[in-house]
Order: C-alpha cells, then sequence, then structure tokens
C-alpha cells in the first residue's frame, strides 16, 4: 500500500526531527532513500537542491512532491498531511498543557541532546553528496563549485536561490 | 474578509522565506504581529516556545495555530493552504519539467553543477547545528555524544529514529546536579530561538 508507505515515512521522519523542517532533512532522507526506495540518492540531492531554490518551508515542499512522485495528488496530499498534521494537531490541542513546559528544562535538554545526532546525520549527508560530486564531475570541477558556493554563500552573502541558478546555469554550459 | 486576511497573510511570509521554515519565523511575526496585529510580541514569543516543544516543521505549527486562533478550523484550512501549497506547487511543477528533459546533456550538466553546491548548504547546516550543540550542552558532552551517534549510526547501523527516541526519554530523567552552567547555556539558547 503506496499511501500507507508514504504516510509513515513522512510521519517518523517529521515527529523526529526536532528544530523546524530542515531538521528533518536527513530523516527523509533516511525514509525515500534508504528504506523505500523511491529516489536515488542522486534523484534525491537534485530535488533537495530545486527546493532549497525555492521558496517556503523545505519539509513540505519535499513531503509534497514525493507523494505526488509516488502516487500523484492523493499521495502529494497523504504525504503532506503526514508532514504537517502531527504537530500541528497536538499544538492546537495541547496548547494550555504545553505552555507549563515552554521554559521547562527536560524540553530543552530534549532539543540540545538531539541536536548533536542532526548534526552528524546532515554531515554525513554533506559527506555523500561531495562524494557524489567527486564521482560525477571530478575533483577539479567539485573543488571550484564548493569554493565558489561557500564563498558566495557564506562570505558574500548572496541569496542562495541566486547561487543555486548560478551553478544551474553553469553546469548547463561548462558540465554538458 | 478574515480569511483572505489569513491567507495573504501566511502566503507572503511562505513566499518571501527562503532556507526552509525557520529562517520565515521573523516574516511570520511581521505579518501577525505588525500587519495584523492577531498577537502582541509577547504573545507571539511564547507561542514560539510552545510551538519548539514539539518536534515537526515550524513554519507550519505557527500557520496552523494562528489560523485556527482568528479564524477557526476554517482559518487553519486556509493558513495551511497558504504556507504549503503554493511552494509545493511550484516544486512539482518545476521538478516534473525537468525531469521531462533529464537525458538532454545540459539538464545532467545542471545536476551534476548543483550537487556540490547543496553540499556546501548541508555543511553550513552541519556548522550550525554543531555549534548549537556545543553551546547547548557545552563541548564535552556535545563531542562526547556526536561522537557516540555517529559510531551507532554508522558503524553499529541503528536507526537514527532509535536514538533520537532514546535520547528523548532520557532527557527526563531527574538529575540530582544543578549548576549555573545550564543557565546560562539557557539564556543563550533563547536568544537565539527569537
Amino acid at each position: 500500500m503506496i499511501y500507507i508507505q508514504l504516510f509513515m515515512a513522512f510521519f517518523v521522519s517529521n515527529i523526529l526531527g526536532y528544530g523546524g523542517g530542515p531538521a528533518s532533512i536527513p530523516l527523509i532522507q533516511k525514509e525515500v532513500v534508504d528504506h523505500y526506495h523511491w529516489l536515488t540518492v542522486k534523484e534525491f540531492s537534485e530535488m533537495l537542491a530545486i527546493g532549497n531554490a525555492l521558496p517556503g518551508p523545505i519539509a513540505t515542499k519535499m513531503a509534497g512532491f514525493i507523494g505526488y512522485q509516488q502516487a500523484g495528488i492523493l499521495g502529494s496530499v497523504i504525504a503532506l498531511f503526514a508532514t504537517i498534521a502531527p504537530s500541528v494537531l497536538l499544538l492546537v490541542i495541547l496548547l494550555r498543557i504545553l505552555f507549563k513546559y515552554k521554559d521547562s528544562p527536560n524540553v530543552k535538554k530534549m532539543t540540545n541532546y538531539i541536536r548533536p545526532v542532526i548534526a552528524i546525520l546532515l554531515g554525513l549527508m554533506a559527506y555523500e553528496f561531495f562524494m557524489n560530486s567527486y564521482g560525477d564531475s571530478g575533483i577539479w570541477q567539485t573543488l571550484f563549485l564548493v569554493a565558489a558556493s561557500f564563498l558566495l554563500l557564506e562570505k558574500l552573502r548572496v541569496h542562495p536561490a541566486f547561487v543555486i541558478v548560478g551553478a544551474l546555469v553553469y553546469g548547463a554550459v561548462f558540465l554538458a | 474578509m478574515r480569511q483572505l486576511d489569513i491567507f495573504i497573510a501566511f502566503f507572503r511570509s511562505g513566499m518571501l522565506g527562503y532556507g526552509g521554515g525557520p529562517s520565515a519565523i521573523p516574516l511570520v511575526k511581521k505579518e501577525v504581529v505588525d500587519t495584523y496585529k492577531w498577537m502582541d510580541d509577547d504573545e507571539f514569543g511564547d507561542l514560539l516556545a510552545i510551538a519548539n516543544t514539539l518536534p515537526g516543521p515550524i513554519a507550519t505549527k505557527l500557520a496552523g495555530y494562528i489560523g485556527y486562533r482568528v479564524g477557526g478550523i476554517l482559518g487553519l484550512g486556509t493558513a495551511l493552504f497558504a504556507a504549503v501549497i503554493p511552494t509545493v506547487f511550484l516544486m512539482v511543477l518545476l521538478l516534473t519539467t525537468l525531469t521531462q528533459f533529464k537525458d538532454q546533456p545540459w539538464v545532467m550538466g545542471m545536476t551534476k553543477a548543483v550537487v556540490p553546491v547543496v553540499g556546501v548548504m548541508l555543511a553550513v547546516m552541519t556548522w550550525d547545528f554543531f555549534k548549537k550543540s556545543t553551546s547547548g550542552l557545552g563541548w564535552t558532552s556535545a563531542i562526547i555524544l556526536l561522537i557516540i551517534s555517529l559510531g551507532l549510526m554508522e558503524f553499529a547501523h541503528i536507526h537514527p529514529a532509535v536514538i533520537i527516541i532514546v535520547l528523548m526519554a532520557a532527557a527526563w530523567i531527574p538529575l540530582k546536579r544543578k549548576g549555573k552552567k545550564g543557565e546560562s547555556a539557557e539564556h543563550k539558547q533563547k536568544r537565539e530561538s527569537v
């Protein structure tokens, strides 16, 4: 049942992501690439790249697209539902109770404990992306693109959408 | 025209926010507190803190709750629709178009070039999470946790979900030691989260 699988994949990866959608990215990859094999690592990285070039929350862009790709409009709706509904419903229903915990040291500890795990997951993903690029485009192109995009994003503070568009144009011309 | 206001507020903050939901928080605040005055500063701050006690995407938690408070169940639907659907639609449109031309050499070149760039973005996010880990836990505990979780995931092949659930539970185990160190880390965090 693809619908149930879609629901489970996005429910699990988002309900475990503390710190907003970006924290869920590696967990989503784990589900859709490693577990269900809906996308290859390469397809996933393309999707993430295009997702980063567009505005809006990242977790929902990925859920909406993967759901659509696997099972059409209904699949997209189910993946989005699984991503959004659990946390929104909990928030609306439990707001009063959660209010008591908003400054609780245990909640902060939870976030603090999970962050290193997310850091490792993101770091491993970054490594995978670099290795893929090394395999596809060779060491020099990879080094050039890494250095150039790092400089533009972090030092010159160019908007990420422009950097991605720039990379797309560069690739169409020089890596074709 | 309450529903329309809700739609515009979350459409605007969704379409103008880059880098995922967390980076759109100031935009949501601008709409909700400054433009439409549905909440004051303190209330928004409280809501953000409460929303952060729960997992899941932050942008949709905020949209869902604020939409619900301003316009009931229909408002909840409107806010979520405005925050999510336009960008999902763009995503599907762009990716399906690209897939149609995926055998063209120029499209293959585009894909190749974009992979290392996203790698850089992920590396920056990694560094971000790493820094937040050390400011929340202190260097020693953060590094120990990093090494343990790397070992468990990469070498023992334990699913990250298991590790996260265990850590979430561990956070509720009472510790007797209460020092000033924890407090200062808390303050730091509060500043970061606004």
